[in-house]
């Protein structure tokens, strides 16, 4: 579905939606539903949906939809609304720039090269997987080594079988369930190296991926070095120690014919960095305040951009806070009687999203965040200075789950401008 | 199949000779055993056009840098292949190696140089041009005239001046024996017997391989791997010129460098090793090239790298150029020993072998009246404005779909990749040519789109695309 | 006899420990936090089954293949069985999500659907 536009003319739109996945349909949704006029969507891939498309298995909308449905089913529920609506959507279309003054400059191989002059725009491009480059892993450049996603892709979407012999680095999500995908498609994967001490993934994924097919894992294992000429002949794997490494003497030859990678996710923001908004270094996204507004009024961030997220129900929520605020966003752009307080991760929280909260909210504001370490039977506590505002016990707190903490409007109440509202782990 | 020349090795030496031979009326054949021009040395190297102050006086290799130096800019001109003479600085660290500058300073002289391109500088003066430097340097040569290049740009574009006028390349043509009778050459090849009249070895790590075949024992190739890391194009401004070490006997040591296209390459290490088809880097490189790069510049960190690789050089024992007329068979020429400074000589090596083809060439070699000494220039999306932009995608809707995203390549440059004269017939060959799949995400998102294009204009099934030919397959059956 | 085994009703995952009797009847179950554990418990002993999410050929769209699921769990011994007649199937554009591409597979009363749709393609 694609709009039509006369080549060399500026379009104007009221909100742009760089991203056609389930963060960017969901934004787009939510802002219309909250009455902004001219909405379109620009998406690079030839069809709606974003990662979803690739990920078949089930799982998805458990929290969202009470129900279990694979990703293409997730999609497709909001694919089917936008396709009603009068959203406008460009697909295989190209977003190469973006300007302060949030003029958007995209080409397609329909329309050519388009220009959108846009009141708000939101930010929903997704993340990429890290490639091999960025891992010290030796040998050669043999054909074989792939990132589990483009393995996905060309498993799911094209139908081919990318190796028969399979070695997976990295035990997150998409790992294990890469593991499982290509046991049932025939392949032998021969195990999962995990660098940590504890898996990433799921404990589920563990069971259903992993011991259901006998492929063992191995915890503080990583591979060192890849073999082969032209095509993966093996890898070296070797233990690694409390500080990642190598471990002298437990270097060990596995055969194999593929190596895949799950090694981490990095939101995709070259775009952001053009419009030099506030990076967070350690969620590698946008800094955002509770509606999901960057430092650059009028431009919002959400989905896996924003930050990496593990279920896409969350993704959903999230990315409606941002469609709701480009919203009130575009009905009054001046309004800015905002006075924040800034959320900090303590000890055992490596990060907290939204960055900084409008103590002046009139809604109660969720937070997001994400712990260090695997804690057990232990609590998280949110405080503004020595005052305790919740504190939430559980048996078990994990990197791989991302938790969230509500500030209600009596607490909001007990917050200053500039205070710093903290998160951390402690001891039950 | 019958040919006046067989030039084997389609590397930069070998390119730029067949584009050299190109301008008479001569039937060249280039032959190459890999799937595709560029795909070892050439590949695989600093991309650094020395200023020629390093090589030792009296050498081939002194001589022919010089030259190949003074003559790069306008053979990168004529081909549209872009070299940017930044300059280098010879970083010293002691009051023992502002010796070592002097004496690389007269050198310079002794080779050739003018006095005026080259200058020592002190600490301050360096500081200013190079602020991240180390502050454990204490001054520098300046040489103005050295530059950077992409060693597999330059060979691609003289491959397909080459073949746009007339040269024929024929790709996996190992050459497997010679054998020479009735005064021409029968070379037995995995594309079956070709002749020729005359061989020109440019066969890079298995030059000494070649010259064999035909009895010729005096070449002796110590295959050397350098190994590479290439950083992050947000780091791009790190250094403003190639920054290189005090030598040593193993060579010009850890550089770090801007790339022309904005990335920043720090190596090679020098590993001598035995097998000529690997590259393969070893397990401590990495931690190796940046312990001795950051001597010269600290804040550079394996964090900033996107990708890493290896390239082997073709040293030889003598430590200079062999190029000549074989003593075994005077129309068997040598261009062997191509090592460091291979890349900025071979302009003026391809234009001495020329010189030595001439001196024995039965009869006059006759000059084409049609010959272009140019290419097609390539398009790059990526550094053209939005109007020109416009005007593409208005001319041709394939430069409006943008296939890799990270370096901004349009599905037509990588058609164009393809349907070039000497055109990509691999995901490897694509990317030399386009930078598609070179990027942040390293062919993430644009890997599968680059084997559907070329699955579709080669018109073979997908999972018949390689990665770099032979057995690098990357799909194997289909699903269902 | 005592078998081990991760609870994946929630994602807790309890570490439980299963006794079973001689004729391998679930007798005890200890190491759940809720009594989802001990039902899990008694279903992986008896009779473990899991979802199956796969692929299907289909001819006559844009992709060769499109992405199915089955409409509950199957006995977990099925699962390569049951990839092996769906890898026999080819199905035809158009298709719509909840289509039936396989109906009572291996008959167990369970079908397997098509979870996204796809057109007719020229």
């Amino acid at each position: 579905m694609k709009g039509r536009s006369k080549v060399n003319s500026t379009l104007k739109y009221d909100l742009v939606v760089i991203g056609g996945g389930p963060a960017g349909m969901a934004a787009a949704l939510e802002a219309k539903k909250n009455g902004v006029g001219k909405i379109i969507i620009l998406e690079r891939a030839e069809t709606l949906g974003g990662i979803l498309e690739q990920c078949i298995h089930t799982g998805f909308g458990l929290h969202y939809f009470g129900e279990e449905l694979s990703g293409p089913e997730y999609a497709h529920k909001f694919i089917e609304l936008v396709e009603q609506s009068d959203i406008d959507v460009k697909t295989d279309t190209m977003v190469i720039s973006i300007s302060k003054e949030r003029m958007v400059t995209a080409v397609n191989n329909q329309d050519g090269f388009i220009q959108i002059d846009a009141t708000a725009v939101i930010l929903a491009m997704g993340c990429r997987e890290r490639a091999r480059g960025a891992l010290d892993i030796a040998g050669s450049r043999a054909s074989g080594v792939m990132t589990a996603g483009a393995a996905q892709k060309f498993v799911n979407i094209d139908g081919y079988m990318p190796g028969k012999k399979i070695v997976i680095l990295g035990s997150g999500d998409i790992g294990l369930i890469m593991a499982r995908r290509m046991t049932l498609e025939g392949a032998q994967v021969k195990m999962v190296c995990e660098l940590m001490p504890y898996s990433g993934g799921l404990t589920r994924n563990i069971v259903q991926c992993l011991d259901d097919f006998d492929i063992p894992l191995k915890l503080s294992c990583t591979v060192i070095e890849v073999h082969g000429t032209e095509r993966v002949e093996g890898i070296t794997i070797a233990q690694v120690d409390e500080n990642r490494n190598v471990i002298d003497g437990t270097q060990e030859f596995v055969e194999c014919d593929t190596l895949l990678l799950s090694v981490g996710l990095i939101p995709e923001n070259e775009l952001s960095k053009q419009i030099d908004i506030d990076m967070d270094p350690i969620t590698s996204g946008p800094v955002v305040n509770e509606m999901r507004q960057t430092s650059l009024p009028g431009v919002f961030a959400c989905g896996n951009v924003l930050q990496v997220h593990d279920l896409v129900d969350y993704v959903t929520t999230e990315s409606q806070i941002a469609g709701l605020g480009a919203a009130k966003y575009i009905s009054n752009p001046n309004n800015d009687d905002s006075r924040y307080a800034f959320t900090k991760g303590g000890d055992g929280v490596r990060y907290i999203v939204p960055q900084k909260v409008n103590i002046n909210s009139k809604e109660e504001i969720k937070l997001y965040f994400r712990v260090a370490d695997v804690y057990l039977k232990s609590k998280f506590v949110v405080s503004v200075g020595d005052e305790v505002l919740i504190e939430k016990r559980k048996q078990k707190f994990a990197p791989g789950e991302m938790e969230n903490a509500t500030l209600t409007l009596e607490m909001l109440e007990k917050i200053k401008e500039n205070d710093e509202i903290v998160i951390s782990i402690k001891e039950r | 199949m019958f040919y006046d020349v067989a030039i084997i090795g389609a590397g930069v030496i070998g390119s730029l000779t067949a584009r050299n031979l190109s301008q008479y009326n001569l039937k060249v054949a280039l032959i190459e055993k890999g799937n595709d021009v560029a795909c070892a040395t050439s590949k695989a190297n600093s991309g650094i056009v020395h200023a020629g102050f390093d090589a030792k006086p009296g050498t081939l290799k002194a001589r022919l840098n010089v030259e190949g130096t003074k003559k790069m800019a306008d053979v990168c001109k004529t081909l549209f292949v872009p070299f940017k003479e930044i300059g280098s600085l010879v970083v010293a660290f002691s009051d023992d190696e502002v010796e070592t500058l002097k004496e690389l300073y007269q050198r310079g002289i002794t080779n050739g140089l003018d006095a005026d391109s080259m200058e020592i500088l002190d600490r301050q003066a360096l500081v200013k041009l190079e602020p991240n430097v180390s502050p454990d340097a204490v001054g520098a040569l300046l040489s103005k005239t050295a530059g950077i290049v992409c060693p597999y740009e330059l060979t691609v574009a003289a491959a397909e001046c080459a073949a746009t006028n007339g040269v024929e390349f024929l790709r996996n043509c190992g050459v497997n024996s010679i054998k020479f009778e009735n005064d021409m050459f029968i070379l037995s090849t995995e594309q079956g017997e070709i002749s020729a009249k005359y061989i020109i070895n440019a066969a890079g790590v298995h030059s000494d391989d070649i010259a064999k075949m035909i009895g010729d024992n005096s070449i002796n190739i110590t295959p050397r791997l350098g190994e590479y890391a290439l950083l992050d194009k947000s780091v791009g401004n790190v250094v403003n010129h190639v920054i290189f070490q005090c030598p040593t006997e193993m060579g010009k040591g850890v550089l770090i460098a801007p790339t022309v296209d904005g990335n920043v390459i720090v190596g090679p290490t020098t590993v001598e090793v035995d097998n000529k088809d690997s590259a393969a880097i070893a397990q401590d490189a990495l931690s190796n090239v940046f312990k001795s790069a950051n001597k010269s510049v600290p804040s550079i960190s394996m964090r900033n790298t996107i990708t890493s690789f290896g390239g082997l050089r073709a040293h030889d024992v003598t430590s200079d150029f062999i190029i000549g007329s074989s003593n075994a068979n005077k129309k068997f020429i040598n261009v062997a020993g191509i090592a460091s400074p291979g890349l900025a000589s071979s302009p003026a090596i391809a234009d001495y072998v020329l010189e030595i083809l001439q001196s024995i060439y039965d009869g006059e070699l006759e000059k084409k009246s049609d010959y272009n000494p140019s290419r097609t220039e390539p398009i790059k999306f990526r550094e053209m404005s939005d109007e020109q932009r416009r005007e593409l995608i208005a001319k041709n809707k394939a430069y409006g779909r943008i296939i890799c995203r990270c370096e901004t390549v349009t599905e037509g440059e990588i058609i164009d990749a393809i349907n070039s004269p000497v055109g990509a017939r691999d995901v490897d060959g694509v990317k030399r040519r386009t930078r598609a799949g070179m990027g942040r995400c390293q062919s993430g998102f644009c890997g599968s789109k680059v084997m559907e294009i070329l699955s579709r204009e080669l018109n073979v099934p997908i999972n018949e695309i390689t990665k770099f030919g032979g057995k690098s397959d990357i799909l194997y059956e289909r699903t269902k | 006899m005592i078998k081990e085994m991760i609870c994946v009703a929630c994602p807790l995952g309890c570490q439980l420990k299963v006794t079973l009797d001689e004729n391998d009847a679930v007798t005890n179950v200890t190491g759940n936090t809720c009594k989802r554990g001990v039902e899990y418990a008694h279903t992986e002993c008896t009779n473990p089954t899991r979802s199956l999410t796969t692929t299907v050929k289909v001819e006559g769209g844009r992709l060769p293949v499109i992405p199915v699921k089955s409409s509950a769990a199957l006995p977990k011994g099925l699962l390569f069985e049951s990839m092996s007649v769906i890898n026999d199937t080819c199905i035809k554009a158009p298709v719509k999500i909840g289509d039936v591409v396989v109906k009572n597979i291996l008959n167990s009363g369970i079908d397997i659907l098509a979870t996204a749709p796809i057109d007719v393609c020229n």
